[in-house]
């Protein structure tokens, strides 16, 4: 059966408030609008006001009134329109919701799932369009999950939802009309990654929305004889070390695409690792392909030439090849 | 400042792998003290050094694969001081060291930083570990195929693809050892002009004495025939010194000492003919223990460098489950080398004239013509025989 990426969301969240009385959605035009990325359209009519709640212009106030809940015992879903403005709840999300646990000493804990999209290419300009989950990949206490397959669209709200600890998870917005078809009832973690293209030749290693263009680059490496292996992260805290470092033990190259900044960002921490840890299995100098350090420009060709792309995908993975 | 150098340790070595010092800059070194583990085609050998000092600096780290000569520490001599930091040559008096002409400073100090510079190969770590596993010699492969031409595990694999894969480290020792043995042998059949001769040596008085001595002894302190053997030839070669001794450069020189190779068959495989030194002043009880302990360690690998470079002839002696007699090839540089068959009762003519059965040997020469004759290859032989006829001058 073929949907969109929208669609399985919406299939996970409408599961959710469905069989569980204490799971409820809260965030801006996420009720009467039907969500900004109309995730949530038709929901207030099913499950009412009490369950599907439109907030004022406030992340801070809304997100804290999620923790709130989430210490009361409900499983709020909080939905965050871009990770751009998420930075209002700055302070809810790193030094009470991600804290809590280990402030109380064990006594509390904050089982609040917040979406929230992420990502550019859609011309939403620079402060609409940028990549921060890598940001909170840096802080202990929470977990950080990047849904790109339908799979993982569909399923992942249910692990994020299970889990007692705050979870982030982040919609690629270019995602949300690709279309895929869903297998039956999987049950997906939230602690692998996943291997989407076996290969042998090098690892391109990347999550989110960089991982349709990376399956399309390594689909170019195949016609020149180069047999990429893709990694999908899908989790970004915790990161599965393990997944990366076996791939790159079988390959001995690596290109890490991550649509965040390189500098102090989520690629620079996977290189950073595998030096650490597989130094002697390298046969060529990691690579990456990463947003260029620009505010995310409006005009289009800039907008694409500031993202990671097919091109430089593919280009970057012959040069750890060699000439 | 003494320059200790990687030492030849047997015929057709030409490089060595460091793998383990045994002394530390600072500790003071005896001579004939193991210093070092050097690994060769055949076997980790124990590297001793012969001048007495106190380690300075250790210029090989191990692993390191260097050829034959090189200098690998330095020490310094008994009374020696330490050299200024730059001086790697006996340092002048003090104050000349401090007021250096002003154009020699910048020299010394510059060249070591570009040779280093230069001397920093691109090699993917990947590359290096492969290398290793594969015993590919990184200094060969000239030009990679990877990123800025930097060597990656496909050159290294390409450039082992040129040998037969080690499958394991004990199979390609093994191919190592047959490869070395083969250097040898083929050297010695194309360099050594080789003349044989063979004597059978009445073993009757020999066989007696030695079962009377070793009857009062417990097992482990029996002296077997091949130490008689061995101590005969070392007597024999006292008064034939062309057949003890090295042919180098066109010119033979004489052994000093005599210091016999036996040589011994490995169990995986593969020959070594380290040395007993000394043999004629060693009492056969001496001998006994250097021959066991020596087969101990030849078939543990852990052999010393003089052990190796350092036998004046070789004997082989095929023992009890041996063919009748062996014409041996000869070790270069050595020019001769003395073979046993099996002991085993033989039907001799005695002194009367009556046919007996007595225990025997056949004893045979291969020696290089280029040194030495027949006619004196005999009177060798025949004196091999006396001696072995007066077993108790042997004890």
């Amino acid at each position: 059966m073929n949907l969109t990426y929208r669609e399985a969301l919406r299939q996970g969240l409408h599961e959710a408030l469905a069989k569980d009385p204490d799971v409820f959605l809260m965030g801006e035009d996420v009720g009467r609008y039907g969500g900004s990325y109309a995730v949530s359209k038709g929901m207030l009519e099913e499950f009412g006001p009490e369950r599907v709640r439109d907030t004022p212009l406030s992340e801070l106030g809304f997100v804290g009134a999620g923790i709130g809940a989430a210490l009361g015992g409900m499983k709020p879903l909080v939905e965050i329109m871009t990770v751009n403005f998420s930075l209002l709840a700055l302070d809810q999300i790193v030094i009470s919701a991600a804290l809590l646990r280990y402030m109380s000493g064990g006594q509390f804990s904050v089982p609040l799932v917040i979406r929230m999209g992420t990502g550019a290419g859609r011309q939403l300009a620079a402060q609409h369009s940028h990549s921060l989950e890598g940001w909170y990949a840096h802080i202990p206490g929470i977990k950080i999950v990047t849904p790109a397959t339908i799979a993982d669209a569909r399923w992942m709200l249910k692990a994020a939802i299970a889990d007692p600890d705050p979870v982030l998870l982040f919609e690629h917005a270019q995602l949300y009309n690709m279309e895929g078809e869903l297998g039956g009832n999987i049950e997906v973690d939230m602690h692998s990654a996943r291997v989407m293209r076996p290969g042998k030749d090098v690892s391109l290693i990347t999550y989110g929305g960089s991982l349709w263009k990376t399956l399309e680059a390594a689909g170019t490496l195949a016609a020149d004889g180069i047999d990429a292996e893709v990694l999908d992260l899908r989790v970004l805290r915790p990161l599965d070390t393990a997944a990366v470092l076996g791939s790159v033990r079988k390959t001995h190259r690596v290109v890490i695409i991550d649509e965040g900044w390189r500098s102090g960002g989520l690629s620079a921490e996977i290189m950073a690792r595998i030096a650490e840890q597989t130094l002697y299995e390298l046969d060529a100098p990691p690579a990456r392909v990463c947003s260029e350090e620009v505010p995310m420009p409006y005009a289009k060709h800039l907008e694409d030439a500031a993202l990671p792309q097919h091109d430089k995908i593919v280009s970057a993975a012959r040069g750890v090849l060699g000439p | 400042m003494i320059e200790f150098k990687l030492p030849v340790l047997g015929a057709d070595m030409d490089e060595g792998k460091l793998l383990e010092w045994k002394i530390r800059p600072g500790d003071e070194v005896e001579r004939g003290q193991v210093v070092a583990v050097v690994d060769t085609a055949k076997a980790a050998i124990d590297v001793e050094c012969w001048q007495a000092g106190t380690v300075y600096r250790l210029l090989v780290q191990p692993e390191e694969t260097v050829p034959v000569g090189t200098t690998i520490a330095l020490l310094l001599a008994p009374g020696e001081t330490v050299p200024t930091e730059v001086a790697t040559t006996p340092a002048p008096p003090a104050p000349a060291t401090k007021r250096r002409p002003p154009e020699e400073k910048p020299a010394t100090a510059k060249v070591p930083a570009t040779v280093h510079a230069a001397a920093r190969a691109r090699i993917s770590p990947a590359a290096r570990k492969r290398a290793k596993e594969l015993e590919v010699d990184l200094d060969r492969i000239t030009s990679g195929s990877g990123p800025d031409g930097s060597v990656v595990i496909a050159d290294v694999e390409r450039r082992a693809g040129k040998k037969p894969p080690a499958a394991a480290g004990q199979e390609s020792r093994g191919q190592q050892m047959r490869q070395t043995i083969a250097a040898a042998m083929s050297r010695s059949k194309r360099e050594i002009p080789h003349y044989y001769l063979a004597e059978t040596i009445p073993l009757r008085k020999a066989a007696e004495w030695l079962q009377a001595k070793n009857a009062e002894r417990p097992m482990e302190k029996r002296v077997l025939m091949a130490v008689l053997l061995i101590k005969a030839v070392g007597i024999a070669l006292q008064r034939f010194r062309e057949f003890n001794g090295f042919y180098r450069d066109g010119a033979f020189r004489p052994g000093e000492g005599v210091h016999v190779g036996i040589a011994i068959f490995l169990r995986d495989g593969g020959l070594v003919a380290p040395a007993i030194h000394d043999v004629p002043e060693k009492t056969l009880d001496e001998l006994m223990s250097s021959l066991s302990e020596l087969i101990q360690r030849a078939r543990a690998g852990s052999l010393r460098s003089s052990e190796l470079s350092d036998p004046t002839i070789t004997v082989t002696s095929l023992g009890d489950t041996g063919a009748e007699l062996v014409h041996g090839v000869i070790y270069p540089p050595q020019v001769a080398i003395v073979g046993f068959g099996r002991v085993e009762q033989r039907a001799l003519v005695d002194e009367e004239g009556g046919v007996i059965a007595s225990p025997a040997v056949t004893a045979t020469l291969s020696a290089d013509h280029r040194v030495s004759d027949g006619h004196r290859g005999a009177l060798f032989l025949a004196a091999l025989r006396e001696v072995l006829q007066q077993p108790e001058q042997l004890a």
